[in-house]
């Protein structure tokens, strides 16, 4: 092992029932450096972080660590721990009620008795020298979600580690927030720490990382230094999509000729929920389909989500069919005709104990009343009528939606909504986590739905769906609107530009 | 070969399905206590028609024992199944309820004399006031859970400590006595009909309940809620409401096994009326196989479990074992039940199944 | 530049809530509202409240209440809930008036049955609640009617104990100097305490130290705060769930005894109620239900405020027996609700 390398991981493999998570993945972390760990979802970040902290067992591959001769074997996060490998994640895992010091210390040491001065005057001192604007007797909830942040890392420094792993720790925080952490970060490398950064920050990634190493499909991209990787390479390489892979795709399915084409829908000003994006404008036509793009993180999901009224909508104003309309409930959304398909398929979307036949009439329901529910015969009927439709594997109408694969239980969920036969579907990520068969059926579907005259927003991970059913695409950066782009300008290296951002002439390399 | 191994299946499937099916739990209680009985003494199943004080012809015996006294159970289930779907908590102030809307009935039947020649006011009117202020609790536990989200049994907690309280100073702590007369009949026999009331008044409930699962949502809604609450949200519908409603609703139920429970001795005892009854209310749930947790729910069962309990009960005083000491009992019933139906219990013992299946096996192998 | 602005004024309101911990901003609000209220008293209603016997009589009268209170706020603390308490009290001076009374035994013995009952109900519902992960109202609900049917088993009928041992320990008085004052009939009436206030003051002092400074009473709020971190924090949470319930039911036993100490009897219907009394005593000393806040000075406080209220009501006139029951709720839901609302505006006060 060379001399400034503190972590090697040569040719990891872990296989989940059905996924190759990881398959022969390599990583290196110098002495004192900043490494962005980057790839978009499934890419296999957090499957490696997981066997790097012993949550996830590998199924083959080395770990070597600096000070140890041998492959280190890592198999529980307290192991991790003792051989010098801390994590901090994105929510916080610290108990809010105690003391900053009591956090930095607790479950460290066996026995009964504790020296509480000496702790607080430690811990004092430790915050001290790194920078961090907290005492050690203050309660932590009542310092801000930064510094509890940098207490975390607090603690994770004291225990001796010579690996940190930062998991996401500035989604929650705000931009003068994320520079104190940074500073915290600087401080942290320049007393020879290696940082692993797992972030979907762009912006972030090349203001503080030295290198960045990129995952795709469970595979190693490669490692780069920062200089060497400009910001529309990375988002290729991350996408998977190289630069000259200008293949145009355009829209195969009929286009919708009726006489309210080109009528808006639906027109947003100035909308903005508590969820923490920028007010943004936006607008769909009849028979249109459009998107929202950016990375993870960007504010995708919180835009359609404000538009449903699925958050507390705290600003702007809404236009359905040009008349002023107040959204501010998910059931007004849906009296107003707009049918959501969440992002989080397990979590807003299945009801998981109730059957296939139930899942697929509940919004119908909902939309009927409390004293109008439909019959059991008439449930069988839609059930029977979608499960044919959209092609759903399942036993029965009968069977918890919970057993479905999850390609047929985002069918069901779609199914929900097709039958409350909406002027306006947003689909937020609906062909992820599913089979391929599946996700080009749902693709199929949106342009057949779009060209009968729904206006349709298609959100996805994966920018050839997008390309491939969107007409206009509506680009995020960091929670905010940066950009439209139509017609001709929808190509993948327009689209990678644009979600870049910043250095701009880089595309014409 | 196939084929000899699908024959060879499906007897073990039917099996699987008759044991999977959640009714099966309180139906197999059911049996074990029938068979137990019928072991040890077939005389506990003995009817004979006998003729009561009031020279009136009724059916006695210990199945008739059971079906007049599981009456009130049986009708809180109905109540308290629904609140545990929808808010994955139990109400625990369902006693003090019967004991509030009892003495709101006797208030307004003996007026301000505790013993009236003749009753002051309608008995549909006491009752639906006595209901008016079951509901009125139920809407109080109501609020504290879905709106201020305090768990259930901590908001209930407060009715559960002033409840009897609360009766006593609605009738200033006197024991009023109801004039004979036809108000006796719900807790005890109509002249003429040799089945006692309650039992009529149980069936009336749950054929109550039925046509309102079927005329109205309140079942989808109510186990959407309890399974994913914020799924249930983005569909459209409104978890608060509808968790209130759970607890006005069994405040409906508090206040019919009031009725039956004040009518029976035509007065009350505001620190005895429905003692515990909360207790076997909660296990009535469990026992009809429905998840105290919350979600999808089976009421049939739960009325099922609620009779079951009573049948239980009788056997006890039937072997001698005094009224104060059965909550003993019961509580030994209800510890076996939640920790063979914990999670962690059933995981190991699914471990231990999948270790003998498989040991054979690996025998073959080697 | 609108969040800046609502920064600077966040700060302002809420500038009192953010320096202080939630135990001592709600341990302050119930002490500050103990000593309007028996002040109050002392002003409005004179009388016995002037009086520092009446003080000290709360306390013979309370220290059941307040020991097994001590294990109801460490539970709860800790992110749980033991309503077994009061059957657990009943069955204990019902166990030790029988074995005094009917096989003879001498006080030593008592204390230890009362010791061993407590601590296997802390074992038993500790291991169903931690171990298999079992709701703890349940478990803790099948304890308390277990405890009361047992109390009946035992023995059913009510009876005073006639050993002359206890009763000698029981009319054991402590006078205080000093605090004494003139009875009607003009002689100088000593104040005085029992030997079960002793014990509760000791049980408080002890349990303040040790959720004040061991490490197992800080894990005892780091699992009751949030435990899911800390068992990323490496404290073995289910090992200190157990804990909190053996304490409790060690208390109960404890408190059960000391209970007999100042009733002298045995009876089923004993401390009936006790197990709500010391959750509503917890709860207005300030700790919270969701767990990780509370304080043990915050639970005696509000052992005395609860009894401070149901003097004022009885002293008032309203001496009918269900004002106790509906002030107690009363109590109960208006400690609920500052609870919520200061709570509320805490967070508020952090986010803008």
């Amino acid at each position: 092992m060379k001399e400034n390398i503190v972590l090697e991981m040569k040719n990891i493999h872990k296989g989940f029932p059905g996924v190759k998570a990881l398959q022969g993945v390599e990583f290196t972390l110098r002495e004192g450096e900043i490494h962005a760990l980057m790839g978009e979802n499934g890419a296999g970040k957090s499957t490696l972080i997981k066997v790097l902290t012993g949550v996830y067992e590998k199924d083959e591959g080395d770990i070597f660590l600096k000070g140890y001769d041998k492959a280190v074997s890592i198999r529980s996060p307290q192991d991790a721990q003792r051989v010098g490998i801390s994590t901090v994640y994105q929510e916080i895992t610290l108990c809010p009620n105690l003391s900053v010091a009591e956090n930095m210390y607790i479950g460290r040491t066996a026995g009964m008795g504790q020296n509480w001065k000496k702790i607080n005057a430690d811990a004092d001192k430790l915050l001290r020298s790194l920078d961090i604007p907290a005492s050690a007797t203050q309660q932590l909830a009542s310092c801000s979600i930064a510094v509890q942040q940098m207490v975390a890392i607090a603690r994770a420094v004291d225990m001796d580690c010579k690996v940190l792993i930062l998991d996401e720790p500035t989604s929650s925080l705000d931009e003068q927030e994320v520079e104190k952490l940074f500073g915290l970060m600087r401080n942290l490398k320049e007393k020879g720490v290696g940082i692993i950064f797992v972030t979907h920050f762009l912006d972030q990634v090349y203001e503080v990382c030295d290198r960045i190493t990129v995952l795709r499909d469970g595979k190693l991209v490669g490692a780069y230094d920062i200089k060497d990787l400009p910001r529309v390479q990375l988002v290729a390489k991350m996408l998977g999509k190289e630069l000259d892979d200008m293949s145009d795709i355009k829209s195969e399915g009929a286009v919708y000729s009726g006489e309210d084409a080109g009528t808006a829908v639906l027109e947003a000003e100035g909308l903005v929920s508590d969820a923490g994006i920028k007010p943004f404008d936006f607008y769909i036509n009849k028979g249109e389909v459009n998107g929202f793009t950016g990375l993870l993180g960007s504010g995708r999901s919180e835009c359609v989500r404000a538009i449903f009224g699925a958050d507390r909508v705290v600003g702007g104003k809404v236009k359905m069919h040009g008349k002023d309309v107040k959204i501010s409930k998910p059931i007004q959304a849906m009296k107003h005709g707009i049918a959501y398909l969440p992002e989080d398929r397990k979590l807003d979307g299945i009801v998981g104990d109730l059957s296939v036949r139930d899942n697929i009439i509940l919004a119908l329901q909902t939309l009927k009343g409390f004293f109008r529910p439909i019959s059991k015969a008439q449930a069988y009927k839609y059930a029977d009528e979608y499960i044919k439709l959209l092609d759903v594997k399942t036993a029965s109408a009968d069977t918890p939606i919970k057993s479905l694969s999850g390609g047929n239980q985002q069918k069901v969920i779609l199914a929900r909504w097709l039958l409350t036969h909406p002027d306006y579907l947003i689909l937020d990520e609906p062909t992820r986590g599913i089979d391929v068969g599946t996700k080009v059926d749902i693709q199929k579907l949106v342009l057949k739905l779009a060209g009968e005259g729904m206006s349709i927003t298609f959100i996805s991970s994966e920018t050839d769906e997008m390309l491939r059913t969107c007409s206009r695409l509506v680009v995020m950066r960091d929670r905010k609107v940066v950009g439209e782009l139509s017609g001709e300008q929808l190509t993948q290296n327009m689209i990678m530009n644009t979600i870049a951002g910043g250095n701009r002439d880089n595309a014409e390399n | 070969m196939q084929k000899i191994e699908k024959k060879k299946a499906s007897p073990m499937e039917v099996m699987k399905k008759i044991l999977g099916r959640q009714i099966f739990i309180p139906i197999a209680a059911l049996l074990l206590l029938v068979l137990f009985n019928l072991i040890v003494d077939p005389s506990f199943f003995a009817v004979v028609m006998k003729t009561n004080s009031a020279g009136n012809p009724v059916l006695t015996g210990n199945l008739i024992t059971i079906l007049d006294n599981g009456s009130e159970l049986a009708i809180l289930a109905i109540g308290m199944t629904l609140v545990t779907a929808a808010a994955g908590g139990q109400d625990i102030s369902v006693g003090a309820g019967i004991a509030i809307s009892g003495s709101v009935m006797l208030r307004v039947l003996c007026g301000t004399n505790p013993k009236p020649e003749a009753i002051q006011a309608p008995i549909i009117v006491a009752f639906l006031v006595g209901c008016l202020a079951a509901m009125l609790c139920g809407a109080f536990n109501g609020a504290l859970v879905a709106y201020f989200k305090i768990q259930p049994m901590v908001a209930t907690l407060i009715l559960y400590t002033a409840g009897r309280s609360i009766a006593a100073w609605v009738n200033h702590n006197q024991l009023p006595i109801v004039p004979p007369g036809s108000f006796s009949y719900f807790g005890g026999v109509i002249p003429g009909i040799p089945i006692p009331t309650p039992f009529f008044i149980a069936i009336g409930c749950m054929i109550l309940i039925a046509l309102v699962l079927k005329f109205t949502t309140l079942g989808l809604y109510t186990q959407s809620v309890g399974i994913n609450e914020s799924s249930s949200r983005l569909n459209g519908l409104n978890p608060i409401l509808i968790k209130f409603l759970a607890f006005v609703i069994l405040g409906i139920c508090v206040a019919v096994a009031g009725l039956i429970k004040v009518s029976r001795f035509s007065t009350i005892n505001y620190s005895v009326i429905a003692k515990d009854i909360e207790m076997d209310a909660i296990l009535a749930v469990a026992l009809g196989g429905n998840a105290l947790s919350g979600g999808k729910f089976n009421i049939a069962a739960s009325i099922l479990g609620a009779y079951v309990i009573q049948f239980l009960t009788t056997t006890l005083y039937k072997f001698n074992v005094r009224s104060d000491a059965l909550p003993a009992y019961k509580a030994v019933v209800v510890i076996v039940l939640v920790v063979a139906s914990a999670p962690r219990v059933r995981e190991y013992l699914n471990g231990l199944k999948k270790k003998m299946i498989q040991n054979p096996s690996r025998k073959e192998v080697g | 530049m609108s969040s800046e602005k609502a920064m600077s004024s966040g700060k302002k309101s809420g500038g009192i809530f953010r320096n202080m911990t939630d135990t001592n901003l709600l341990l302050t609000i119930t002490i500050v509202i103990f000593f309007v209220m028996y002040i109050g008293a002392m002003i409005f209603q004179g009388g016995a409240f002037l009086k520092p016997q009446a003080f000290l009589n709360i306390l013979n009268s309370q220290a059941a209440l307040i020991i097994t209170a001590c294990g109801m706020s460490i539970v709860m603390i800790t992110g749980g809930i033991d309503i077994s308490v009061g059957g657990v009290v009943a069955l204990v001076s019902m166990s030790c008036a029988v074995y005094l009374d009917f096989q003879g035994g001498n006080v030593f013995g008592a204390l230890l049955i009362a010791l061993g009952i407590g601590l296997a109900f802390g074992i038993i519902q500790g291991a169903l609640v931690a171990y298999l992960d079992i709701q703890p109202f349940i478990v803790t609900l099948a304890g308390m009617f277990f405890a009361r049917g047992m109390t009946t088993i035992v023995h059913t009928e009510p009876f005073n104990v006639t050993n002359e041992q206890f009763v000698a320990l029981k009319n054991t008085r402590i006078t205080i100097p000093g605090l004494g004052s003139m009875s009607k009939n003009g002689t100088y009436v000593d104040a005085y305490i029992e030997i079960g206030v002793v014990v509760a003051l000791l049980t408080v002092a002890i349990f303040f130290c040790v959720l004040r400074w061991t490490k197992l009473g800080r894990r005892f709020y780091a699992v009751g705060g949030n435990s899911q971190s800390a068992l990323m924090l490496g404290i073995n949470v289910r090992r200190t769930k157990f804990y909190s319930h053996l304490i409790c039911g060690l208390l109960a036993g404890i408190g059960g005894f000391i209970y007999f100490l100042h009733i002298g009897s045995g009876s089923p219907s004993h401390a009936s109620g006790m197990e709500m009394n010391a959750i509503a005593s917890s709860i207005i000393g300030g700790t919270m239900l969701t767990g990780g806040v509370g304080n043990i000075i915050g639970t005696l406080f509000g052992v005395l405020s609860l009894s401070t209220i149901q003097n004022i009501v009885s002293s008032a006139g309203l001496g009918e027996a269900w004002w106790t029951g509906i002030t107690i709720a009363g109590m109960l839901c208006l400690f609920l609700v500052i609870q919520s609302v200061v709570m509320a505006r805490k967070k508020k006060a952090l986010k803008s």
